[in-house]
């Protein structure tokens, strides 16, 4: 049965006619159509769908739309800065080149975000840890760490 | 468009007036007139520009200044389109950011095959080479003619020609035409000393795009008024139905739109992506299927292909290897086993087609849209006109994996659906489950050492599936044409040839025979990143491995003493160089591996540090090095990309990768059933790249896969002296 359900994303109130059981990943992909959160797995495995739920990375491929009521969604989009300036992981993804195909991408900035707000300074294994849940099958991960330990030398000095 | 009123006759005259030298249209030699310095001449051209000559099937001048190239190859995140960008731009002396690159379309772009066996590089981007300089000397050419003057006095920049005070852009110049002209030769090409763009690390501008979450993959497509569906894949392969309940299936998920029953294809359409997800789910467990043949016992697979019926062929035989139990000297023999791999790209393979006005439209990550268009048409019996195939960029694939069978699955609901778009996205377990995997693979190898410690006997076998069974025009190699009612049946062999692909050693041995074995095994298999150059450069370089120690040799200097190409040479010795002061921690071993992908392409050798510990089993790669030669380098940070990714990857197949299976079916469906490897297992990266600037550029995606294999069972054996010859890399294993 669906039901008018109101979600907070990218900072932006959106209402949303769904059935609530509606995993979130498809409202946002399919609703509010943004691009950043992927279907890699729909098994929480391979983190392709990543968001920010109040700050934390989260898998969305199976969370209900109606248990994210009343949370802060961020998606890839809404970490770029409303002039379209990038977000200082973004930069690094960029600088460092760090994708091939980038369909794991996401998932990638995503993670990389949410362990640079709860540890400024990682070290090698923290960074590997809180990064463990993003699959990447193009073997991008050397240039992906490359890209953290430099976002996190740029914005945490 | 315009009709293009260029004609290769006008070209013939101006060029005769102006510039006293033709570099298109015609064939005879070209001289250039001014000294320095002295631009390159090719004695042929690229096999696709033979096929599609005129410049305007590669190339569009753009209004906006901008210059538009077309290809027949996809975007896969080997980074062809920056590629291909950077090679126009040279040409035509812009800036790369300025050539747009429209990849693969039927009807739009050139037929060119297949994106696949590392060949992007070496056709496309050279075809378009060839076209952007024969667009060059054609716009010269015209320019001179308008302003009366010769073509020395004038010059290309970025999109604009000038000539003193004259100045026109290309689209002004051809005031709404296009480039008809052939390419011939000769072609004069920029002299690679001012080349601008070229051999540098040119920055991919999609990755940008990527951060900012804009469109790029085919999963990104909205088109108005599209609807989702699933497929309802069988119990196991060649599986019939029985029984699906339709009205049940109705009654529990709201918002299905049809069901598409078609022979034992099944599939439904609903209005939301979520519906079609219950619906696949609820489906599985009330549709009922009769299953024909059982799978083997997967427990001795390496075996059980060895005794499957084979057809066999001699790859390559010189001197005499029947004296190899006669002769002097030592002599050793080994064994070596791959398992079945997956593509496992993290996206699971998805298409959009609409079937409307007598037209099917299917947007698709194919990495062939015309073949893909061939063999769509037979299938649904249509018109070829009446089947248009666009490629779109998806998730990675590294070869075939089920891109062309999801994109027949929506070509056969949205017939089923006329007028609205109908985008098919296949669940991970049907990725899982149904792509068809690289092939299990056995190879033995006996060799002899004479006394000096040099091969003089070789005799190595390989049994193997076949590597490549893409559509290719043939309905029967799609899933979805194989279960319709009145289905295709499935072509015996596909392209066997990817099997002993590097099965013959690149090193100098007088008495050598390689022999092939092509069997029809229990699992679907296709084309692999690299095909069967993985498994037998694997077993190859191990046993180079083996025969160093009972030669008492350096594993590196005993493959300099067996290598006669300056190029190979080089690409070993810089690795020695690049590891020598490595000095490992206990429990910690380097090993090496060397191969020339294909023996015509392009030369990658690989050292692996490795920690291995027997008591735990647990192997932990450390840190990877690469030295690659492919030619003439394109994009510098493209080829360090793709081998930096290659050994990630490869290291993933070899430690942690094999395809399970029970007597039902593939039963590796997700990412805890078939594990690869995650952070935690990816060791450091450190690639150096021997740009030949005057060498044939080649694909570098494909060379790093099989040295890798060895790379790292050499370096397990230098760590714990466990020598590990089945895939994958198991310390417990008793072989
Ligand atoms: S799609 Fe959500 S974790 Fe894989
Ligand atoms: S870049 Fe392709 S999956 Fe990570």
């Amino acid at each position: 049965m669906k039901a008018r359900l109101t979600i907070e994303v990218n900072q932006k109130r959106h209402t949303v006619e769904v059935d609530p059981a509606t995993p979130l990943l498809y409202v946002l992909r399919n609703n509010l159509q943004l691009n950043g959160p992927k279907y890699g797995c729909g098994l929480e495995q391979c983190g392709a769908c990543m968001v920010l739920l109040d700050g934390k990375a989260t898998p969305s491929c199976l969370l209900p739309v109606e248990t994210s009521i009343g949370k802060a969604i961020v998606t890839l989009e809404g970490l770029t800065q409303p002039g379209g300036k990038l977000h200082p992981v973004q930069r690094a993804f960029v600088e460092q080149q760090a994708a091939q195909c980038g369909y794991c991408l996401n998932g990638m900035v995503i993670s990389a975000v949410s362990l640079l707000t709860e540890q400024k300074h990682p070290d090698e294994t923290a960074i590997r840890k809180g990064m463990e849940r993003v699959l990447c099958r193009c073997g991008t991960q050397s240039r992906i760490l490359r890209a953290i330990r430099q976002a996190a030398n740029e914005s945490n000095p | 468009m315009n009709e293009p009123t260029t004609t290769p006759a006008l070209s013939r005259r101006d060029f005769l007036k102006t510039a006293g030298c033709l570099s298109i249209g015609f064939s005879f030699a070209c001289h250039p007139l001014s000294a320095a310095p002295q631009p390159p001449l090719q004695d042929s051209l690229p096999g696709p520009l033979r096929q599609q000559p005129q410049i305007n099937a590669w190339l569009e001048v753009l209004e906006n200044g901008r210059v538009r190239v077309l290809t027949g190859k996809l975007e896969l995140g080997q980074g062809i389109r920056t590629a291909i960008a950077q090679v126009a731009a040279e040409e035509l002396d812009m800036d790369s950011n300025h050539v747009e690159v429209h990849l693969a379309e039927t009807g739009r772009t050139p037929h060119e095959g297949y994106t696949a066996g590392s060949g992007s590089i070496e056709n496309s981007a050279m075809s378009v080479r060839y076209a952007a300089a024969a667009a060059r000397q054609k716009l010269l050419a015209l320019a001179a003619q308008r302003w009366n003057k010769p073509v020395e006095q004038l010059r290309l920049a970025d999109g604009k020609i000038e000539g003193g005070k004259d100045q026109l852009t290309f689209a002004q110049l051809l005031n709404g035409t296009q480039l008809t002209d052939e390419v011939r030769l000769p072609v004069t090409l920029k002299p690679k000393s001012e080349y601008r763009w070229v051999g540098k690390a040119v920055p991919r501008a999609d990755i940008e795009k990527m951060v900012r979450a804009e469109p790029v993959y085919v999963q990104d497509l909205r088109l108005p008024g599209m609807v989702h569906a699933r497929v309802v894949r069988p119990l196991a392969y060649g599986a019939r139905l029985r029984s699906f309940d339709e009205a049940a299936l109705k009654k529990a998920v709201p918002g299905i739109l049809k069901t598409v029953i078609n022979g034992n294809f099944v599939g439904i359409i609903t209005t939301e992506e979520y519906e079609a997800v219950q619906a696949q789910l609820m489906a599985r467990e009330q549709t009922k299927w009769e299953t024909t043949k059982p799978l083997p016992d997967n427990q001795n697979l390496a075996e059980f292909i060895k005794k499957l019926p084979s057809k066999s062929r001699t790859v390559k035989e010189t001197g005499d290897v029947k004296t190899l139990e006669s002769s002097g000297g030592s002599s050793l023999k080994a064994r070596y086993f791959k398992p079945y791999h997956m593509h496992g790209s993290i996206g699971p393979s998805c298409a959009v087609a609409l079937y409307q006005d007598g037209k099917l439209h299917i947007w698709t990550h194919s990495q062939g849209v015309y073949p893909l268009q061939e063999a769509v048409k037979k299938m649904l019996n249509l018109p070829t006109e009446a089947v248009h195939v666009v490629g779109v960029p998806g998730s990675g694939c590294y070869g075939h994996n089920g891109a062309d069978d999801v994109a027949a699955d929506a070509a056969l609901l949205a017939m089923a659906y006329p007028g609205k778009p109908v985008r098919l996205q296949w669940s991970r377990d049907d990725e899982h489950g149904w792509e068809p995997y690289g092939s299990a693979m056995q190879m033995e190898a006996e060799a002899r050492l004479d006394a000096s410690g040099k091969i003089t006997h070789w005799r190595y076998d390989v049994w193997t599936d076949s590597h490549s069974t893409r559509p290719g025009g043939e309905p029967g190699n799609l899933l979805a044409a194989r279960s319709i009612e009145k289905p295709f049946s499935q072509p015996s062999s596909g392209y066997s040839g990817g099997g002993y692909r590097n099965s013959e050693p690149y090193y100098a041995i007088p008495n050598l025979k390689v022999d092939a074995h092509f069997f029809e095994g229990p699992l679907r298999v296709s084309a692999l990143r690299s095909l069967g150059a993985y498994g037998n450069v694997f077993a190859i370089e191990s046993f180079m491995d083996e025969l160093a120690e009972k030669a008492g040799k350096d594993p590196l200097e005993f493959r300099l003493r067996h290598l006669e190409d300056e190029r190979a040479i080089a690409v070993v010795k810089k690795l020695q160089e690049l590891t020598r002061s490595e000095k490992g921690k206990p429990g910690e071993g380097i090993g090496y591996a060397f191969s020339r992908y294909k023996n015509v392409a392009t030369y990658c050798a690989v050292a692996a540090r490795v920690l291995a510990d027997p008591k735990t089993s647990k192997v932990q790669v450390l840190k990877m090095w690469s030295v690659i030669d492919a030619g003439e380098v394109i994009n510098l940070d493209g080829v360090k990309n793709q081998t930096e990714g290659g050994m990630i990857q490869a290291a993933s197949w070899t430690l942690k990768e094999e395809v399970q299976f029970d007597k039902q079916h593939v039963s590796s469906r997700d990412w805890s059933s078939y594990p690869i490897f995650r952070f935690s297992d990816v060791p450091e990266t450190e690639v150096v790249v021997i740009n030949r600037p005057d060498e044939k550029p080649l694909g570098a995606g494909e060379a790093a896969q099989g040295p890798t294999a060895a790379a790292l069972v050499n370096a397990i054996y230098r760590a714990c002296g466990q020598r590990i010859r089945h895939l994958p890399v198991r310390l417990d294993r008793r072989e």
